[in-house]
Formats: structure tokens, C-alpha cells, sequence
């Protein structure tokens, strides 16, 4: 078992130095968890660090692909607000 | 000078606020000698300095510990200038390298900051460490971070041991329930913490943090975010809880919110406020603190003087190939800064306000100035008039057309003071993605609405008739001239002319 960083993260290093397993790498274009090394935090922490301190939502997966942190559970921003407010950009 | 200041209940800070700075900066009314020397060359803190002074962020601290709902830790544009937005993180022997060569390219520069991109108190390894260097390198230079507070209280001890002049706490809130509205979440103790019980957690920190650095003699200055319907009515209570614990400037800052900035308060349509509003707010607080009238919410890579950026001179590929000697920058700073400080000891005993006497003005530099309003002398012939002006170091020296910003004056028979400054452009340049119909000139106007004098180092003709049919007379009569001079000569012509006895007359209101 191990989580997936995808390329909407930012690189804002946040995560690196909370891995208790030190899985995370710098690399470009973005962040990798070294998949053999995660443990999903089991044993060490309640919450998994890198996804309860990563500001981007869906930047993190778990095994089926599923976001940690889904759309509008960080910026309070409903999705389909958001979709909206891009539109709105785009028309202009 | 003695001013009727209420003094906070019971003292908060066991062993003394202001530490080894002596009498509490609001006893006597305005700061005591030990912090005015202390911010004299400070040009963030600093009103007067900042026209002479320069000072540059280093961004080496990506990562942050809470969310605010005015951020978006997804963006980097150019043309942004919010706090927080950064074009190139650095590495902390990098931003020793950058700051190094700034320091001799503009040999102004008197501050060092760390302000972001995140928190630099969530990123402490690489923000120590370039303080660590610059402690040794450059020990002229005068260090500062600015924090959302949180991990405060873990990093007095560490910012006493580097000699960290002064710490900036953003608080927005001391309620938090008010709290709740603005920060959605935090990361605490191995866990993300959201809602009341995130900003309940966020306060108490920021307060600690604010008492501890206090008791131990560092100067703090708080920045709060004005956001409209959030915590406008909250802020003046902000500020009397932050100066009882020591806090010795309150900055009142403007939400900046739009859409395209992805941030929550950009897509949910929260608005920003008017420059009537904050200025309203920043009074309402003043009564309590002093205000910073002259802050202009730099980016966490800034660079240069206050409302300029030439961080585009010194990336690192540019930072490579730059000489510098140390040593003879570090000569030459010394001169530079000898002579702004004659120059400015010699504009205080002059007395740039004739209505206040030199002997006042020494004892309060402007921005650790009360109210002019409190001050009033006897006999007041002249209503107070707002004037903006296109300045460039303390000198009515920019062309109409090229200003970027403009200094906003109240002029009166008690003197002149600050009362703020207004971007002329809008905060994202780009046309093609923040571009509105209105022209410039008719968004330019707008924003002065409520100045009755516009002075400028020249203007063209078509603005000219423009602002002066909406009730703004441009004054090119003064250019080149000290700011505080010329906004002084032209109220006293206006008052000689009968202008100041009557109410204003041809403004067209907003």
C-alpha cells in the first residue's frame, strides 16, 4: 500500500520532512512518493502527514485513485462554484 | 507630548512588554527613543524611511501550516504583487548569495525579510539557516520574518539567538469565531485541524507568541487583512488586544480578492474594500495604536524600494555572474545610509509641517505619528484636504501618466499626514486576463475621488481637463519638491485663498 503524489502538486515541500518513512522526493516536475517506502503512515500516525498538511487538493491518491483531500474539502470552495468561476474567466 | 491614549486593562505580560525598550510605546504617546532608533532605517516600519531606505524578501520557505481563505498556494504570476506569490524558491545559500548581491548593487538596502511564500516558521531549517549566514555575512543588515503565528512560540528562542530585529504576526482575528471565516484550516500536532476549533488553536499561538517575543524585547509589528463583512467591525478589538500585549505597530491591510486568483474569497465573490473603508477601519484602530499608512503588501520576493520590485535584476542566473565585495559594499552602505540620515535629521529640524514645531516632529516621525486630529492646535483656520501625490523617494517627481501608485496626504492646519497609498493599475497587469473596459484614466479617477488636489512632476492635457472636471485639480507647480513641502504650500495657497473656509466644491462623489 502506498500513496501517489500527481502532477498538480506544487512542490511546496510541506510533506517532505513530516514523512516518517522519508518516501518523499524532490523531483521535477513534481514531488514522488517512492511507493516502497510509504506506509500510509499506519502504526506512526492517526492521519496520514503528507495528505493532512497538502494544500492542493487531489495532488494525493491512494491506491484506487481516489483523492485524499477531493475537490472543495481544503478551500471550501464548492466544485461547481469553482467550474463556474472559471467559466466566467474563460468568456471574458 | 501627551496624548489621551487609553491604556489597555491589567497588563498581560508578566516582566514587561516592551522588555529592554523602557516606557511602553502609547504611554507617552508616541515610541520610545530606543525603538525609534531601532526602525529608523527600517523602511516597512518606518514612513520616513521608506522613501530612502530599501529592503528585499528572500523567498526560501514554500511550505505553510494553515490555509487562509485570501491565499492560493497554487499561483505564481509575474504580474502579481500580493504577498505570498513568488516567481523562483530559493535554497538558503542561494538567498545568502541574492541578498548579498542586492545589498551591493543598491546600497539603500537596509532589511533582509523572510515572508513566504508560506510560513517561514513551518520551513525553520532552511529560514534559520539563512539568517544563521547573514548574521556573520552581512551583520549591517537588519533581519526580519513575518509568520501567521502558529509555530511562534516553538522559534522565539531561535529568533532571539540570530538577533531578529523585528517579527510581523499576521492576525486577522482574536475571535475565533471570526477566526472560522477566515482560516478553514490548520495543520496541528500531526493532524489538520479545520474549522473554530483550527482558529481557536491559531489565536491562542499567535498571542503567546505575541507576549513571549515582547517580554523579550523584539518588536513586533501585526498585519491584519480588512476583509469586508468578515472583520471589519472586529479589527479595532484586534488592535487594542495585540498593542496590550505589546505590539507596537498595527498595519491594516486590504483583502485582495478576485476570481482569477483561484483563491476562496476571489471565487465566492467576497469583495475587497473601497479605500474609503480601510481607511476608515485603520482610524477606527488608530485611537488604540499607531497605523501604518505606507505598507504596500510586497510580494515574498520583493525587492528594492517600497512600491517598486527589481527582482527581475537579480535572478540566479543573474546573482552568478555579479561581483561582489562584501567588505567595500558593505563601506559604501555606511556612507549611503550617513547621509540619508543627515538628510533626514536636516528635514525634521527644518520642520516640513509648519503648523507642528520641530521640536514634536522629532519626538514622532510620521508614522509613529497619533492623529494629527488629536493634536490640534488652538486656533484650526482650514478644513483638512486630501491630496494625492505621484512621488518617487519623498519627492513630487513622477510624471501623471507613469505613476504607478499615489501617495495619499491629509493636509490641514495641524500638518500633513500619510493616510495611504493606491495602485494606480490593477494588482494583475496582464491585459488579456484582468483587463476591464474602463480606461486607466477613468479607473484612476475613480480611485481619487475623494483627493481635491492631484500634484504630479507633470501631467498631459487630456487628464488634466479630466480630473479637474471630476473635481481633482492636478498641481504641476511643485515638482521635484519634498512630498510633505509642496502638499503644505498648496494647502496653505488654498487657505490664503479663501478655498478652506467653505466646503469643496465641483467633486463629483463615487
Amino acid at each position: 500500500m502506498a500513496f501517489t503524489i500527481v502532477a498538480s502538486c506544487v512542490n511546496c515541500w510541506a510533506c517532505v520532512p513530516l514523512c516518517p518513512n522519508q518516501a518523499i522526493q524532490v523531483e521535477q516536475p513534481h514531488f514522488v512518493i517512492r511507493a516502497g517506502s510509504c506506509t500510509e503512515c499506519v502504526g506512526d500516525f492517526a492521519a496520514a502527514q503528507c495528505a493532512s498538511i497538502c494544500p492542493i487538493e487531489g495532488a494525493i491518491i491512494d491506491e484506487l485513485g481516489k483523492a485524499l483531500n477531493p475537490p472543495g474539502s481544503l478551500s471550501g470552495v464548492p466544485p461547481e462554484r469553482w467550474a463556474l468561476a472559471q467559466a466566467e474567466i474563460a468568456a471574458r | 507630548m501627551d496624548l489621551p491614549v487609553n491604556e489597555p486593562s491589567p497588563r498581560v505580560v508578566a516582566g514587561g512588554g516592551a522588555g529592554s525598550c523602557g516606557a511602553r510605546p502609547g504611554q507617552s504617546g508616541g515610541l520610545t527613543d530606543a525603538i525609534r532608533a531601532r526602525i529608523e532605517d527600517h523602511p516597512c516600519y518606518s514612513e520616513d524611511a521608506h522613501h530612502h531606505f530599501a529592503r528585499m524578501h528572500v523567498a526560501v520557505a514554500p511550505a505553510c501550516n494553515i490555509q487562509c481563505h485570501y491565499c492560493n498556494r497554487k499561483y505564481d504570476c509575474a504580474n502579481e504583487s500580493r504577498p505570498g506569490v513568488v516567481s523562483e524558491l530559493l535554497t538558503a545559500d542561494q538567498a545568502v548569495r541574492k541578498t548579498l548581491a542586492v545589498a551591493t548593487r543598491i546600497p539603500q538596502m537596509s532589511v533582509l525579510g523572510i515572508a513566504g511564500p508560506g510560513d517561514p516558521l513551518a520551513n525553520p531549517e532552511r529560514t534559520f539557516e539563512v539568517f544563521r549566514q547573514l548574521a556573520q555575512k552581512a551583520p549591517d543588515i537588519k533581519l526580519c520574518v513575518s509568520t501567521n503565528g502558529l509555530m511562534l512560540p516553538r522559534h522565539v528562542e531561535d529568533l532571539c539567538r540570530y538577533h531578529i530585529d523585528h517579527v510581523t504576526i499576521t492576525i486577522n482575528c482574536v475571535d475565533p469565531d471570526v477566526g472560522a471565516r477566515i482560516h478553514p484550516w490548520i495543520f496541528w500536532q500531526n493532524r489538520r485541524v479545520r474549522g473554530r476549533q483550527a482558529a481557536a488553536i491559531l489565536v491562542e499561538q499567535q498571542q503567546l507568541g505575541l507576549e513571549m517575543l515582547s517580554a523579550r524585547g523584539i518588536l513586533v509589528k501585526v498585519n491584519s487583512v480588512l476583509i469586508p463583512g468578515v472583520n471589519d467591525a472586529h479589527l479595532p478589538e484586534v488592535s487594542r488586544v495585540v498593542r496590550a500585549r505589546g505590539a507596537f505597530l498595527h498595519n491594516v491591510m486590504p483583502l485582495i480578492a478576485r476570481p482569477e486568483h483561484g483563491t476562496f474569497y476571489g471565487v465566492m465573490g467576497q469583495r475587497s474594500p473601497q479605500p474609503v473603508e480601510l481607511q476608515a477601519v485603520q482610524d477606527a484602530c488608530s485611537g488604540d495604536m499607531k497605523m501604518m499608512r505606507h505598507c504596500r503588501q510586497c510580494r515574498a520576493d520583493a525587492v528594492g524600494m517600497l512600491g517598486e520590485d527589481r527582482g527581475a535584476e537579480f535572478t540566479l542566473d543573474r546573482i552568478e555572474t555579479m561581483d561582489v565585495d562584501y567588505e567595500a559594499a558593505m563601506a559604501v552602505r555606511r556612507e549611503v545610509r550617513a547621509e540619508i540620515a543627515a538628510r533626514l535629521a536636516a528635514r525634521r529640524a527644518s520642520g516640513p509641517t509648519p503648523a507642528v514645531s520641530s521640536a514634536v516632529l522629532r519626538a514622532n516621525p510620521q508614522v509613529v505619528r497619533f492623529h494629527s486630529r488629536a493634536t490640534k492646535p488652538a486656533a484650526p483656520a482650514g478644513r483638512p484636504v486630501l491630496m494625492a501625490v505621484a512621488a518617487r523617494n519623498g519627492v513630487v517627481a513622477v510624471h501623471f501618466g507613469h505613476a504607478r501608485e499615489f501617495l495619499i496626504y491629509e493636509a490641514s492646519a495641524a500638518g500633513c499626514r500619510l493616510i495611504g497609498h493606491r495602485r494606480v493599475e490593477s494588482h494583475c497587469a496582464g491585459a488579456e486576463s484582468c483587463g476591464e473596459a474602463e480606461s486607466v484614466l477613468a479607473r484612476t479617477i475613480e480611485l481619487l475621488v475623494d483627493c481635491e488636489v492631484l500634484l504630479c512632476a507633470r501631467i498631459g492635457y487630456e487628464p488634466w481637463g479630466q480630473l479637474a472636471a471630476a473635481g481633482i485639480q492636478p498641481n504641476g507647480e511643485h515638482a521635484m519638491q519634498a512630498v510633505e513641502e509642496a502638499v503644505m504650500a498648496v494647502w496653505q495657497q488654498m487657505l490664503a485663498a479663501g478655498k478652506l473656509t467653505v466646503a469643496r466644491t465641483g467633486a463629483r462623489r463615487a
